[in-house]
């Protein structure tokens, strides 16, 4: 009964001192506002990035040009010599009549050059995916060296700077949310402690009279995690709106069709859970770390 | 019954100002004691240790049994539960009523809603402010002030009062009253009273046993009226 009185009592009394400080808690509440939006534009951005990245990487392959006339038997061990790779991941033989009706769906102008020519003038291919993209080009260049191999192609120059820029970029945006974070923690922590300073002579108060550590400390936690939570009201309808927004705007996707954003729904409630996540915890680390100080007399 | 020993006590400051050197005494259960010196004299240090604020250098102090030097910060709790403490700066909340500064002690300790009302009541006239309970701190004057922070500290009927100079900022007449109230609480409630003071005309009129500490020294300990304060003026 007694530990439910305290926690029960705590509640009360940090929900009147967030209202009896007001000036105070509204400092630390705008505090942590304005830097979970930065958060919140850090987290979206690096999961797009992140998400492009993985996209672009899914979708670039090698693909195997076989000789005309190559034989089964040798196609097979063509295939077995690509598997053994240890940058391979996945090869799928892609005939050329499948190459045929890709293209036939793809452009009118092949469907007519194509079935003009009585013989399929196209080769039978092999689609190779690769593990690591860094290795593509060594993967690419030993399938080259195989006997009854005609050529390979794979991801142009293009994309494959634009992979590396991206990896890059998202590297960079991790350590960004990263030092973000920690200096949310350290911005929002110095503003407890200066609400909490000014009730310095309570929790001296408190101690002398008696009450434990934990009775004393579970007013000011709460009360943390109060001015976390409201603070991290506003950057979330700023990501929820502004996301949506800008995601219907840009029709989904920012300049080509290549870097495709994260759809809205779910995604948006996430990144909002990881926001009251981070105020709430940070708000109550601010004003553990605040209390500790006073509880030395 | 001892209630509180101090056993060759002494205490060194960080920056070498020795407070207190080879202080032993006891106090007995029901007595009054007054701790008298000059500024400076380690009567602070002295009444400091028996709540733990200070804790001896060398040497044991027990308090009600525990021995106040070997409590962890914070397990300080268990000791301050069993004392009350009155400040000379009275230490009350300036935001809560009179009521609420004295039921504050025992909410702290987490006790029932319906169980403080009473005592907080009972304290409150004892103290003769039963009329005031919904004034702020603010509102009151130095004496009444003093008698709130005197109810808060009997409200969880303690065995010790420690009272730190609570009279070093009032007027004599007020001195007076609050002195009559501390008696009382003595009398009445059997609780052991150690108070530090360096008011010769409360020391004189009161009679009671007196502790002298003089440069850290427990330069006397006058039995229950046998000490005149003028040979130290």
């Amino acid at each position: 009964m007694k530990p439910i009185r305290i926690i029960i009592r705590s509640f009360r009394d940090a929900f009147k001192s967030v209202v009896r400080n007001f000036s105070l808690s509204f400092a630390s509440i705008m505090c942590t506002t304005i830097t979970l939006i930065l958060v919140a534009v850090a987290i979206v951005s690096a999961a797009n990035i992140s998400n492009a990245t993985k996209l672009i990487e899914d979708e670039l392959s090698i693909i195997v040009y076989l000789e005309k006339e190559t034989s089964e038997e040798k196609i097979e061990n063509i295939k077995t010599d690509i598997e053994s790779q240890s940058n391979v991941e996945k090869i799928v033989y892609k005939s050329k009549d499948e190459w045929k009706h890709e293209l036939e769906d793809y452009d009118d102008t092949f469907d007519t050059v194509l079935n003009y020519l009585e013989d399929n003038p196209l080769l039978e291919t092999f689609v190779v995916k690769t593990k690591e993209l860094n290795k593509m080009e060594d993967t690419a260049n030993y399938i080259k060296s195989i006997s009854g191999v005609k050529t390979v192609k794979y991801g142009e120059g293009s994309i494959d700077t634009l992979v590396t820029v991206f990896d890059i970029v998202q590297k960079v945006v991790v350590i960004v949310v990263i030092a973000l974070i920690l200096v949310t923690a350290f911005l929002i922590s110095n503003t407890i402690k200066l609400t909490i300073f000014s009730r310095k002579s309570e929790i001296e108060i408190m101690r002398l009279v008696g009450g434990s550590n934990i009775a004393i400390r579970l007013p000011f936690l709460i009360e943390g995690f109060i001015i976390g939570i409201i603070g991290s009201i506003i950057p979330i309808c700023v990501t929820i709106y502004g996301y949506v927004i800008l995601y219907s705007q840009l029709n989904g996707r920012l300049f080509t069709n290549l870097i495709m954003l994260i759809k809205p729904y779910n995604f948006v409630f996430q990144v909002s859970g990881v926001l009251v996540i981070i105020g709430g915890l940070v708000g109550m680390y601010g004003s553990l770390k605040a209390v500790r100080k006073y509880l030395k007399i | 019954m001892k209630l509180i020993e101090f056993k060759n006590v002494s205490k060194v400051y960080k920056n070498g100002v020795t407070a207190l050197a080879d202080v032993s005494v006891t106090i007995n259960k029901g007595e009054f004691v007054f701790v008298i010196g000059l500024t400076a004299s380690g009567k602070s240090t002295f009444i400091k240790m028996l709540y733990r604020e200070e804790k001896p250098t060398k040497g044991n102090v027990f308090v009600g049994g525990l021995n106040v030097g070997k409590i962890r910060n914070g397990k300080v709790y268990k000791l301050r539960r069993k004392i009350g403490i009155v400040f000379q700066d009275f230490k009350l909340l300036p935001k809560l009523t009179v009521y609420e500064n004295v039921a504050f002690a025992l909410e702290c300790v987490g006790m029932k809603e319906k169980d403080i009302r009473p005592k907080v009541m009972n304290a409150l006239e004892r103290v003769g402010l039963k009329s005031k309970i919904r004034s702020f701190p603010g509102e009151l004057s130095g004496g009444e002030q003093q008698r709130v922070c005197i109810a808060r500290a009997i409200v969880n009927e303690p065995k010790i009062l420690i009272c730190d100079e609570p009279t070093g900022n009032l007027d004599p007449e007020t001195s007076e009253e609050i002195m009559k109230v501390i008696n009382n609480i003595n009398k009445d409630l059997g609780t052991t009273i150690i108070m530090a003071t360096h008011d010769k005309d409360i020391v004189n009129r009161m009679q009671k046993r007196v502790l002298l500490i003089e440069q850290g020294v427990l330069a006397g300990d006058y039995a229950k009226g046998s000490y005149k304060a003028h040979e130290a003026d």
